[in-house]
């Protein structure tokens, strides 16, 4: 590890100026503070979080109508817990949960259709939220659900894709990034290969990193090799996990039964073709279709910054809400809503970054 | 929400397998995986789902830093082979 801290302060040396780094993943953000990272690197690099958590950014409007769908005679709303605080317009699913919504949480969405296939006398509906990791198991589902016959299970899908939110970011061009900290468990799906117009279009250092110290501290060596030779491409460093071809069977299911959609991101707007919509072909899953519910357009929280904050703009104590009327408890805005959301973890680590 | 635990296999009947994590058993589907598994194998779980193969060494590896990171408790570090290997990575 020493070593490692040796060669990347020689490479600052040599790159001799300030280096910022993106981390895309949530799970990079917790582990960052976990591991004390910025405490072991040199000062001249600031890491910053990126948009990576896929349940801060579900769109407070779908929040809303799948309370609205949950509260239709017969309806239960399964989801993953960490959705469970993630505020509506009005509520979050706990609060429409103590107002006797029919909202519970499982692990698995196998564990939803499983209650499905038990209990016919009701509508099943998965509120799917997730990145690329996640999509698969999904998709997994619902190819159970088909083999099972399942009538009465549907899907709402809020799923989002990593690579269209980066390229939105780099085209935005608000904030400079000499590195992208890429996400070890989206790319273990998805592979490096939807990571390569990084380079080829922007000339951006990409490293696939896993979540141990020693991963993040190389991954960051890796990216600092880059860019002391000006020579950027996508490197894995995860490479225990992540093959260049992602895991083609996963991929399979996706394309199998979701395409490509514009989809809302909480804090940051549509962002073209970076949801994941039910083919036509497997409409009798899906919960829009099924439910057909609107509710008034939403407003985002006025104060909040995590527009700015999802973006690398600023950073959550720049937020004249942080810690005083938003905190994980009650969130205001996105990236307080999940333990890996950048607010919430800079208020559990205490850490005020840099 | 990405997070994938490593998961010992320690049962398989068709395409379900039952895995261990540090003694908690649990089912999972071996749907997802692109390659062939035996018992003993590790595996990236998430969500119900084995998403990736991994050799064993780096499962635990893999599984020490989840708790360490995630916090359920601490792990004594690695001794011996995996220690070496894990210098080599850092030369
Ligand atoms: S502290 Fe709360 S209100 Fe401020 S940017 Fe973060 S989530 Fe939004």
């Amino acid at each position: 590890m020493k070593e490692i801290i040796k060669k990347i302060e020689n490479l600052m040396d040599t790159i001799s100026r300030p280096i910022k780094l993106m981390e895309v993943c949530g799970t990079h953000t917790v582990a960052i503070f976990k591991h004390g990272i910025r405490d072991i690197i040199p000062g001249e690099i600031t890491l910053l979080s990126g948009p990576g958590c896929p349940v801060c950014v579900t769109a407070i409007k779908d929040v809303d109508i799948a309370i609205a769908i949950s509260k239709m005679n017969g309806n239960i709303l399964f989801t993953f817990g960490d959705m469970m605080r993630v505020p509506g317009s009005k509520h979050s699913f706990y609060q429409a949960q103590a107002e006797g919504a029919n909202i519970r949480i499982v692990y698995s969405p196998m564990d939803a259709l499983e209650f499905a296939l038990k209990n016919k006398d009701r509508k099943v509906i998965f509120f799917a939220t997730g990145f690329e990791t996640t999509s698969p198991s999904i998709a997994g589902t619902l190819f159970e659900a088909e083999k099972a016959d399942a009538q009465n299970f549907y899907i709402y899908s809020t799923h989002k894709l990593v690579p269209p939110a980066l390229k939105a970011l780099l085209d935005s061009g608000e904030v400079r990034i000499d590195g992208l900290i890429l996400p070890g468990h989206v790319c273990t799906i998805s592979g490096s290969k939807p990571y390569e117009f990084l380079v080829s279009e922007y000339k951006v250092p990409s490293v696939i990193t896993g979540f141990e110290a020693e991963d993040i501290i190389q991954g960051i060596m890796m990216l600092l090799e880059q860019i002391a030779s000006n020579k950027p491409s996508v490197e894995i460093q995860y490479k225990r996990a992540v093959r260049k071809e992602g895991n083609p069977k996963a991929l399979s299911f996706i394309n199998e039964y979701f395409e490509p959609c514009d989809a809302k991101w909480r804090g940051i707007g549509i962002i073209p073709m970076s949801g994941l919509k039910l083919k036509d072909k497997y409409n009798r899953w899906d919960a829009t279709k099924e439910f057909n519910i609107d509710v008034p357009e939403p407003r985002e929280p006025k104060a909040c910054q995590c527009g700015f904050v999802l973006r690398g703009i600023k950073i959550p104590t720049d937020c004249p809400l942080f810690g005083k009327t938003c905190t994980p408890e009650r969130p205001v805005g996105a990236c307080m809503v999940s333990s890996e959301g950048s607010c919430a973890a800079y208020f559990k680590y205490g850490r005020w970054g840099k | 929400m990405c997070v994938g635990v490593p998961s010992k296999i320690v049962k398989i009947d068709d395409y379900m397998a039952t895995i261990d994590v540090e003694g908690a058993q649990r089912e999972v589907s071996l749907l997802l995986l692109n390659e062939d598994v035996k018992v003993g194998d590790y595996v990236i779980v998430h969500a119900g789902f084995a998403i990736q193969k991994i050799q064993e060494e780096d499962a635990k590896e893999n599984l020490r830093l989840m708790k360490k990171i995630f916090g359920i408790e601490e792990v004594p570090p690695f001794s011996g082979k995996s220690r070496k290997k894990r210098k080599a990575l850092g030369s």
